[in-house]
């Protein structure tokens, strides 16, 4: 009983522990059975699938389905493969959460630490276009590319995704701002620096955990949004999601599983590794001893 | 006209004024300390000086030039913060430089100055370091350096030492006090301490409530503070006050004062102190414990020492001193006796006071009189 290294967790018998670690076995296998499913299937011939096999290992190993997938197989009217959308996905991400996250936090910087009239306005408006159901904003959203000329461009697809970045890039980096010590923006002024150099001296550089947070926000939800690509791209701008809705409704010949599967696991792909290299960098404390312990 | 110059400026956010009109005039070299209690407007005080906070009226002038809409970068002066405000990604080399980078001088002659500096301070060996990798003592001393390498005009302090340990805080505040003598620098500092603002100044100005309550010399304030709160403040243990009356003794005026047994002791006024012309006043004297002595402690030079005896209620040792309580005019009183005297609480022990130190203050308005 005299343990207190564990004095903060609940003691448990050996009978109770066997039964927890059996239920977190059960659920991790629930949450792992999908991506099996589709690892091994995307890795069989089709034949093999329309045998019934879809929880068995393949008896013949193969990348054909994923070549496909990429390269050749017909999305919509054109045997493309994914690769080109891909790429309109790339082209999209890219620059909407580099932009998205700079401008928010410059937002956040100048809402935290210099004085205006109506800032408090400006960030409620801010935040109440974080919570602006999409479905509001598609016919005005679509009005407005066509104004502007951007209707069905991969551009028109960035400007939508950083028109509704901005409001949650602001929210993040304005609550961080909030405590980064305002005396270090005043010892910068006395230093002589303007606006821009505190931002980008004293401000930027220590920005490291949010920015993680936010790019890999926006990242997740800017590259794996179907409602936007869906509606204001056309068949040479459409993102990733939604060719790979297409792949998988051709109604062409037969369905060929293996290749929407290995289709699928592409599309995923970005956003598993934006996790895996971004995530190592969220480190805390890039702030210690800039202000009393 | 001074070299720093502070001309009937307030300061008000909306309708709420916590600056009122202030007149300070500071002349090169002096070290100027603005002390009060929390809340009381030292801080806002030195951010208008500072360019950090705007003037809502008067004027603030540098070397005779008016720095109203004068940014805090081109008015020549270095500041350093509570909380030391070290960036927190640049090295402490960098640190100290960045203001000279931000002004324009070349980097050797940047690294000329730092490295002077540092030598000056005693942190060469931390220039390579980061803020977070450094002790409280070397932070503050890194903040002053990236004061000192601008070579500013005026030196600005906003509690420099209130994150310091007390021992710490005492070898800094020489250390301050060493720098200034040295560098003949113009210095205003803030600072909630009394003892700090006594051993550190050439003037102080004591605030309270959006006031300066009085600005003198650290000896004015503290032998003729200009009212009660000042009395008060300044000094530790801090003045004893007690209600006295001012009557006729011999042709001569002197205070009354009401002891614990019901009879009253008889003080007359010191010659410079006279209260002639006030008789039959209800008055506030004010005497510091160090003016209540044993008879054996009583300063030698005074002429107008005088006996008294009262009993005691407490006796507080503290090494090199004894303080000792008991009740004048119905409030306690504390004497500062030499440690080995034997004195015990509950007898009645002649106590010695010198009236040359003791100052009058008028209960309504809380002035001193004379
Ligand atoms: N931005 C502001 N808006 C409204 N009131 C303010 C603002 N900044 C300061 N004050 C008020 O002005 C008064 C003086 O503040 P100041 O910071 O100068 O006090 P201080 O003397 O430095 O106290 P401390 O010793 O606690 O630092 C306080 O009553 C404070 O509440
Ligand atoms: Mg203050």
């Amino acid at each position: 009983m005299a343990s207190n290294a564990s004095s903060q967790v609940v003691r448990t018998g050996a009978g109770s522990r066997f039964v927890i670690y059996t239920l977190l076995a059960i659920f991790c296998l629930y949450y792992l059975l999908p991506l099996y499913v589709m690892v091994v299937n995307s890795l069989k011939p089709l034949s093999e699938i329309q045998a019934g096999g879809m929880m068995s290992l393949p008896s013949e190993w193969t990348i054909a389905p994923w070549a496909s997938a990429w390269s050749t197989a017909q999305i919509g009217v054109a045997a493309t493969g994914l690769k080109p959308y891909f790429l309109n996905s790339i082209l999209m991400v890219v620059p909407a959460v580099a932009i998205s996250t700079v401008l928010g936090a410059l937002n956040g910087y100048v809402l935290t630490k210099w004085r205006f009239r109506g800032d408090t306005i400006v960030f409620g408006l801010l935040l109440f276009g974080c919570f602006i159901p999409f479905q509001m904003v598609l016919i005005p959203m679509a009005r407005m590319l066509g104004l502007m000329g951007l209707a069905g461009t991969v551009p028109g697809l960035v400007f939508v995704h950083l028109v509704y970045g901005i409001g949650f890039s602001t929210l993040y980096f304005r609550n961080y701002y909030q405590q980064f010590p305002t005396e270090l923006v005043r010892a910068a002024m006395i230093d002589g620096a303007g606006f821009f150099t505190i931002f980008r001296r004293i401000m930027l550089p220590s920005s490291g955990p949010i920015a993680v947070v936010c790019i890999i926000w926006q990242f997740t939800n800017i590259w794996n949004d179907f409602l936007f690509g869906a509606s204001f791209s056309d068949f040479d701008s459409q993102p990733m999601t939604v060719a790979l809705n297409n792949l998988v409704q051709s109604s062409t010949g037969v369905k060929e599983y293996n290749v929407h599967f290995a289709g699928a696991i592409m599309a995923a792909l970005p956003t598993l590794l934006v996790y895996v290299v971004a995530g190592r960098y969220f480190v805390r404390g890039l702030m210690a001893g800039s202000v009393k312990g | 006209m001074g070299f720093l110059e502070i001309r009937n400026a307030t300061k008000s956010y909306g309708a709420v004024k916590v600056l009122h009109e202030t007149d300070i005039a500071v002349e090169e070299g002096e070290f100027l300390v603005l002390v009060g209690p929390s809340g009381c407007g030292k801080s806002t005080l030195l951010n208008m000086i500072a360019g950090l906070e705007e003037v809502t009226s008067g004027d603030i002038a540098i070397k005779g030039r008016s720095m109203n809409g004068v940014r805090p970068a081109d008015r020549n002066i270095a500041m350093v913060f509570q909380s030391y405000a070290l960036y927190p990604n640049m090295n402490v080399g960098q640190n100290m430089a960045f203001g000279l980078e931000m002004h324009g001088i070349p980097k050797a002659e940047r690294d000329k100055a730092v490295s002077q500096v540092a030598d000056l301070l005693q942190i060469s060996h931390l220039l390579d370091r980061k803020p977070g990798q450094l002790s409280g003592g070397q932070r503050q001393r890194v903040a002053m350096g990236r004061a000192l390498v601008r070579d500013p005009d005026v030196f600005l302090f906003d509690e420099p030492l209130s994150n310091l340990d007390a021992k710490l805080r005492v070898d800094m505040r020489t250390e301050i006090k060493k720098l200034h003598q040295k560098l003949g620098t113009t210095i205003v500092y803030v600072t909630h301490d009394q003892i700090e603002a006594l051993t550190l100044s050439t003037r102080i100005a004591v605030m309270f409530g959006g006031h300066v309550q009085q600005l003198g010399t650290p000896k004015e304030i503290y032998d003729n503070p200009a009212n009660i709160f000042v009395a008060g403040f300044m000094g530790s243990p801090s003045m004893n006050l007690f209600p006295a009356k001012v009557t006729t003794e011999n042709g001569e005026a002197v205070a009354k004062v009401a002891l614990a047994d019901g009879t009253s002791a008889t003080l007359p006024f010191a010659q410079e102190r006279s209260m002639a012309g006030h008789e039959g006043r209800d008055i506030i004297l004010g005497i510091r414990p160090e003016a209540i002595t044993d008879e054996d402690g009583a300063d030698r030079n005074s002429k107008a020492i005088h006996r008294i005896e009262a009993r005691v209620e407490v006796t507080e040792p503290a090494g090199s001193d004894t303080f000792v309580v008991s009740h004048l005019g119905g409030k306690e009183v504390t004497g500062r006796f030499r440690a080995d005297v034997d004195v015990r609480a509950g007898e009645t022990f002649p106590f010695a006071i010198n009236m040359e130190k003791a100052v009058a203050f008028d209960p309504e308005t809380e002035q001193r009189i004379g």
